[in-house]
C-alpha cells in the first residue's frame, strides 16, 4: 500500500460573514450592530490522493472547490481536520509546502501586471531560489510545450486570456512542482485555447508524473481529461470515484439517437421515451437494464426506415445535475 | 546568504523598475512639490516678518527643511502600498500565500521599493533646483552630509515598517481608504511637514522625541543642516534603531495573525 501524497481528513473550515441589510438604513444598521452568519466553507472533507493521480474536482460555485485547494496550498488554516501533502501540513510548514506545489488561479494573474512575462519567470526563478540551468531547462521545455517564446516581451496586461493563461501554467511550474493545484485553469478560454491547456495538463500528468488536482465547471475537462472525479456540494463530497461509476450510479439511462429516412415518421416502442427531435433527427432515451441494446436496435431497426443510428451516454453534465438535485443543490 | 536574500533583493527590483517607468507621475508630483514648497516658504517668512521674539531655528535652516521635505516626501509612511492594496482587493493576495518566502520580509522589500523609487526619481531634481533657486542650503559640513545620509537610510527603514503594518490593516479593511484618511494627517504633522518639529511648544518637544515620527524627516533634516549637532548623531540613530525593531517586532506578529484569520476575496 503506497503512502498516499495528499491526505485530506475531515477537514472542516467555516467562515464568519458580516451580514448586511439592504439599501442604507441596512448600511447605518450594520454600522451600530453587525449581524454575523456562519458559513461551512468544508464540513468533514476528507480523501486521499496517490502520487501521479489526476483528479477532477466540481461542484457548483461556492460548494468550496476553492477553499479546499486554499487549505492544500497553506493559504487558509481550517478549523479542525488533518491534512498533509508529502509529510508536511500546509499551513503549518507553509515555506517546505509552497516550495513542492504549483498553484494556479485560474480568475487570477500571478504574473506580474506591468512587467513583459520574461520577467516574471526570471523573477520567480528568483523568488523560488531555482539554479540557474534547472530553470533554463524548465523555462524552455515549457516554452516549447505551449509555445511561450513569442510572448516573452509582452507586458502581460497585453496578453490575451488563453496567452495569458498559458504563461500562468508556466509560471506555476518552473520550479518543478510534484503537485499542481488548477483552479478552474480553463475559465472564460476559447476553444482552441481550452484544447491547448488541456493537452499541457495531460502531457504533464502522464510524461512527468506530476499529481494534478483540477477544479473546473467544464465538464468537456474532465471528460478529457479525468479519471477519477470527486464531487463537492455545501462542503461534503458527495461523490467520488472513476467517471464512468459516477455515470453509472447516478443514472444508467443510455441515448439513442436516430436519423430517419423520412422525417414525418414517429418512434414508437414501449422501451424508449422520446426526449427530442430536430429535422431527421430523434432523440430517444431507455434503460439498458429493462430491454438489450442490442435487441431494442434491431426491433426498431425493422419496424421504421432509417439512415443512421447511434447510441450515447447521457452528457456528463446532465449527470452532474442530477447529482446536485438529488442533494438540492440548487 | 546570498541564495537566502535573493527573492527579497529581486521583489525589490523588480518593483523598483516597475515604478521607474511611471515618468508622468513623477513629473506631476515633481510640479506639484516645488508649488506646495513655495507655499509653505512664503507662509513661514511672513510668520518670521511678523515676529520679534527669537525662533528655535533660523529662517534660513528653516527654508532648508522645508526643501528637504518637498524632496524626500514619498519617504513619508502615509498609506498602505498600493500593490498590496490591490491584490487584497482582487483576492491575488493568495498567491503571495503560496510563495516559498518569509511574507513579512516580502512585503517589507516590496513596500522599501514602493518608498524608495517615486521618491529618488522626483528628489534629485527638486533638490538640485532648490539648491540654485530657492534659497535651500548645502550640508553643514561633510561630516553632517554623512550623518545626514545614514540617518535618512533608517528613515526609510522606519518608514517601510510603519507602511508594511499599513498594508496589513488591509486583511481586516479591504479598502485602505479609512487607513490613509486616519493616518495620513497625523503622520504629516507629527514628521514636521506642517511646521517644524523644532518649532513646537517645548511640553510637545517631550513627546516628538519619544514617538518614532521624528525619525523619519525631523532628526535628518536637522543633521544635515547641523541644527543637530554630529556629535549627537549617535542618539538619532540609535533612536530610529529602537523603532525600526519594535515597528518590525509589532508587523511581523500583525501579519502571522492577519493571515490566520485569512478570508481571500471572491471564489
Amino acid at each position: 500500500m503506497p503512502v498516499p501524497q495528499i491526505l485530506v481528513d475531515n477537514i472542516v473550515k467555516t467562515f464568519r460573514i458580516a451580514q448586511r441589510r439592504p439599501g442604507l438604513w441596512g448600511a447605518l444598521h450594520g454600522v451600530l450592530r453587525r449581524e454575523y452568519r456562519t458559513i461551512k466553507a468544508l464540513d468533514r472533507v476528507s480523501f486521499e490522493l496517490d502520487p501521479g493521480e489526476l483528479v477532477g474536482y466540481i461542484g457548483p460555485n461556492g460548494a468550496g472547490k476553492s477553499t479546499t485547494v486554499k487549505v492544500l496550498s497553506g493559504i487558509l488554516v481550517p478549523d479542525s481536520g488533518r491534512c498533509e501533502i508529502d509529510g508536511r501540513i500546509p499551513w503549518r510548514n507553509r515555506i517546505a509546502n509552497a516550495a513542492n506545489i504549483g498553484v494556479v488561479f485560474g480568475q487570477r494573474t500571478q504574473l506580474w501586471w506591468d512587467l513583459p512575462v520574461i520577467e516574471s519567470f526570471d523573477l520567480l526563478r528568483d523568488i523560488y531560489r531555482i539554479e540557474s540551468v534547472e530553470y533554463d531547462r524548465a523555462r524552455d521545455e515549457l516554452a516549447a510545450l505551449m509555445d511561450l517564446e513569442p510572448l516573452y516581451d509582452v507586458p502581460v496586461r497585453q496578453l490575451s486570456l488563453g496567452q495569458r493563461m498559458r504563461c500562468d501554467l508556466a509560471a506555476a511550474l518552473l520550479h518543478a512542482p510534484s503537485v499542481l493545484f488548477l483552479d478552474e485553469p480553463t475559465i472564460g478560454l476559447d476553444a482552441v485555447s481550452k484544447l491547448a491547456v488541456r493537452d499541457f495538463i495531460k502531457r504533464l500528468n502522464r510524461d512527468r508524473g506530476v499529481t494534478v488536482v483540477l477544479t473546473t465547471h467544464d465538464m468537456d475537462d474532465i471528460e478529457a481529461l479525468c479519471d477519477r472525479v470527486m464531487v463537492i456540494g455545501h462542503g461534503r463530497i458527495l461523490s467520488d470515484s472513476t467517471l464512468d461509476d459516477l455515470r453509472t450510479r447516478v443514472t444508467r439511462e443510455r441515448r439513442l439517437i436516430i436519423d430517419l429516412l423520412d422525417g414525418g415518421q414517429t418512434i414508437e416502442d414501449p422501451d424508449v421515451t422520446f426526449i427530442s427531435r430536430s429535422g431527421n433527427r430523434v432523440h430517444l432515451q431507455f434503460d439498458p437494464d429493462r430491454v438489450r441494446t442490442a435487441a431494442l436496435i434491431s426491433r426498431i431497426t425493422a419496424k421504421y426506415a432509417i439512415k443512421d443510428l447511434f447510441v450515447e451516454n447521457p452528457p456528463i453534465e446532465e449527470i452532474i445535475s442530477r447529482l446536485y438535485d438529488e442533494h438540492e443543490l440548487r | 546568504m546570498q541564495s537566502f536574500v535573493l527573492p527579497y533583493t529581486a521583489v525589490l527590483s523588480a518593483r523598483f523598475r516597475m515604478i521607474l517607468q511611471y515618468r508622468a507621475a513623477a513629473i506631476a508630483g515633481f510640479v506639484t512639490q516645488i508649488g506646495w514648497g513655495a507655499i509653505r516658504v512664503m507662509a513661514m517668512e511672513a510668520f518670521y516678518r511678523s515676529t520679534s521674539a527669537p525662533q528655535p531655528m533660523h529662517l534660513e535652516d528653516v527654508v532648508t527643511y522645508i526643501w528637504l521635505g518637498q524632496a524626500l516626501l514619498g519617504l513619508l509612511p502615509w498609506n498602505p502600498d498600493t500593490e498590496i492594496r490591490a491584490m487584497v482587493r482582487s483576492g491575488t493576495v493568495a498567491y503571495e500565500l503560496v510563495r516559498p518566502v518569509n511574507l513579512y520580509t516580502y512585503w517589507f522589500s516590496r513596500s522599501m521599493a514602493f518608498r524608495i523609487a517615486p521618491t529618488f526619481m522626483r528628489s534629485i531634481p527638486l533638490a538640485i533646483l532648490a539648491l540654485l533657486f530657492f534659497g535651500m542650503q548645502a550640508p553643514a559640513s561633510p561630516e553632517a552630509l554623512v550623518y545626514w545620509l545614514a540617518a535618512t537610510f533608517g528613515a526609510v527603514l522606519l518608514s517601510t515598517a510603519l507602511t508594511v503594518i499599513l498594508s496589513i490593516t488591509l486583511m481586516w479593511t479591504i479598502s485602505g481608504e479609512g487607513v490613509s484618511f486616519l493616518v495620513s494627517p497625523v503622520i504629516y504633522f507629527l514628521a514636521g511637514m506642517v511646521i517644524p518639529l523644532p518649532l513646537f511648544p517645548d511640553w510637545a518637544q517631550r513627546v516628538l522625541d519619544i514617538l518614532p515620527f521624528r525619525g523619519i524627516c525631523d532628526a535628518p533634516f536637522r543633521l544635515y543642516m547641523g541644527h543637530i549637532p554630529a556629535t549627537e548623531a549617535w542618539a538619532v540613530l540609535f533612536h530610529q534603531l529602537i523603532w525600526i525593531i519594535i515597528l518590525v517586532a509589532f508587523g511581523a506578529w500583525l501579519l502571522s495573525r492577519a493571515t490566520r484569520r485569512l478570508v481571500v476575496q471572491g471564489g
